[in-house]
């Protein structure tokens, strides 16, 4: 079997999703190519352990994103059973495309990959879970933080090939920066507000706690769709984003059946809720009873006091 | 101009999904509405109308339940209404764009608009892979779409920000949610759309051979129940909680 990774990049570096993609190809055996559209992070892939082998297609193409430049760049170059990406907004499209392009069926977001080949991944946000089967070849992608990253200490061959291809979407204007703060679906924890604080300006209270032990602030639908303070990036749910921290802290959400789609499958949930009856706690491994005005500075000190231990 | 707006029917977000026999039981699902983004993408297509397109044309591909979406596009503006019926409860990727992609050729439009992802599979396939068919540019996750003259310009949450950009040529947009209000149809606009025509085309009429399923569905589960969790009354509590998260599930 042969499978070729299209590396992940984030700020022109590697992706940790890029070794977690070799770690599920390595499970089904076979030669591992990973191509770095643009060049970036190829250094870091080729000693990714299990990697046979690293192309480094650079070209003028990949200064700013075109998915149909970008893809046909990438097309001439895949010679494989299976073409993974991950699973962000950028791979998935990447991963239609090149699919379409090829002719390959490509189903996305897998959250594991079985001989066969069998993948499973989760629909309605994560109301269910599906299993399908796919035939050779295909394109899928990965949902991040699901496989095990593959180690370091490889050292494959890098080739580089320059490529010219058609550029039909140019960047004008940047309209706003991408917040400086980490993204609810990449963060290992997150904490979330609901319409239970209140007012705006109190997520204040919530970025804190969060800089203290590294979260993402992530709100309702109820939350955004109530104040356009929170913007829609920060949207935990069916029609926000699905997010699987290690730790997740609901802060004055009820707990509507589209945010718990988006949010139950993260490993540990503290809910923190003045009433008793929410549905939130329902899915709470951890849950208190309480006002945010009363739980959140006590959080903020607890937790300094652990973080400085 | 002309522009196309793809819609899909889904379970409305507040539906519960319950399985039986390893299947989602669709007879217990008591609404279905519009996929969220595509929303997005119908009330841009209107605005685009407004602001120059000559034609608006919402196309749907599923069972005859989801004539009900085009109707609702007509009571806000679609001129046009093109349903390619499809029974099968699961289509692999290529079945599904090649059916799109020819229905939109039919149509002749060289813009189209469609949701980043539909609320009930949460892929995103068919917007690229529909764009790489037609051999059309594609531009993702964007929260407007505006056109002046034969320029058109979008604006699109890239990995840096919101960017504005401007695209040549024909080219298939995705719809992220927007600052944007949803229109709602006027009394007038209902009673319109009733009588409004739909065109209900089979995929043999569209002269399509699918052939053998590429990807199909082995089951449908609930995801794992969780054990129930611990519960404590009051802020006093914080620290026992905090003591937990370190030492009993070791997150922090």
């Amino acid at each position: 079997m042969d499978i070729v990774i299209i590396s992940e990049a984030s700020n022109e570096s590697l992706h940790p999703v890029t070794a977690q993609m070799v770690g599920a190809a390595s499970s089904l055996g076979g030669s591992i190519c990973v191509i770095c559209p643009g060049g970036f992070g190829s250094l870091e892939a080729a000693k990714i352990t299990g990697v046979s082998k690293v192309i480094s297609v650079e070209g003028d193409c990949f200064d700013s994103y075109d998915c149909m430049a970008w893809s046909g760049a990438i097309v001439p170059f895949i010679d494989g059973d299976i073409v993974l990406t991950s699973s962000s907004a950028i791979g998935r499209e990447i991963s239609s495309a090149i699919a379409a392009k090829k002719g390959f069926p490509v189903v996305q977001d897998i959250t594991s990959l079985n001989d066969g080949i069998s993948v499973t991944r989760s629909i309605f946000s994560g109301k269910a879970i599906e299993e399908v089967r796919v035939s050779l070849p295909c394109a899928l992608s990965v949902r991040a933080n699901t496989f095990q990253p593959a180690d370091g200490g490889g050292s494959a061959e890098i080739s580089t090939v320059n490529v010219s291809q058609e550029v039909s979407v140019a960047v004008k204007e940047a309209l706003a920066k991408a917040g400086e703060r980490l993204d609810v679906a990449e963060a290992d924890i997150v904490i979330s507000g609901g319409r239970g604080m209140g007012d705006p300006s109190n997520f204040s209270h919530l970025y804190e706690v969060a800089d203290k032990i590294g979260a993402a602030v992530g709100a309702s639908r109820a939350a955004v769709d109530t104040w356009g303070e929170i913007p829609h990036s920060m949207q935990v749910g069916q029609t926000g984003k699905t997010v699987t921290p290690s730790l997740y802290i609901a802060v004055g959400i009820s707990g509507a059946i589209q945010h718990l789609a988006g949010m139950r499958s993260s490993k540990y949930i503290l809910a923190i809720n003045k009433d008793p009856e929410a549905p939130i706690f329902g899915v709470a491994d951890y849950g208190i009873v309480a006002t945010w005005e009363e739980s959140i500075p006590a959080l903020k000190e607890h937790l300094s006091a652990i973080m400085s231990d | 101009m002309g522009v196309a707006v793809l819609l899909k029917q889904v379970p409305d977000t507040t539906a519960k999904i319950s399985i039986t026999g390893s299947r989602v039981d669709e007879s217990a699902i008591a609404k279905w509405s519009i996929s969220p983004y595509d929303e997005y993408a119908l009330e841009s297509g209107i605005a685009l109308k407004e602001s120059g397109a000559n034609e608006l044309v919402a196309i749907t591909c599923g069972p005859q339940r989801a004539s009900k979406c085009l109707t609702e596009a007509a009571a806000v503006g679609a001129d046009r209404l093109i349903h390619i019926v499809a029974d099968a409860d699961f289509m692999d990727s290529c079945t599904v764009q090649s059916i799109l992609s020819s229905a939109i050729e039919r149509s002749e439009c060289e813009i189209v608009l469609c949701g980043k992802q539909a609320a009930d599979t949460n892929s995103g396939s068919t917007g690229p892979g529909v764009a790489s068919l037609l051999g059309f540019s594609c531009v993702g996750s964007v929260t407007e779409v505006s056109m002046d003259g034969g320029n058109i310009s979008a604006t699109r949450l890239g990995a840096t920000g919101l960017e504005k950009i401007e695209v040549s040529g024909p080219c298939l947009f995705t719809f992220d949610k927007g600052e944007v209000e949803l229109r709602r149809p006027n009394v007038r606009g209902i009673m319109m759309a009733k009588k409004k025509p739909i065109e209900s085309i089979s995929i043999e009429e569209l002269g399509l051979e699918i052939g053998s399923p590429r990807a199909s569905l082995q089951s449908h589960s609930s995801p794992p129940e969780k054990p129930p969790g611990q519960k404590f009354e009051g802020a006093g509590s914080i620290e026992i909680v905090v003591g937990k998260l370190r030492d009993e599930a070791n997150v922090i």
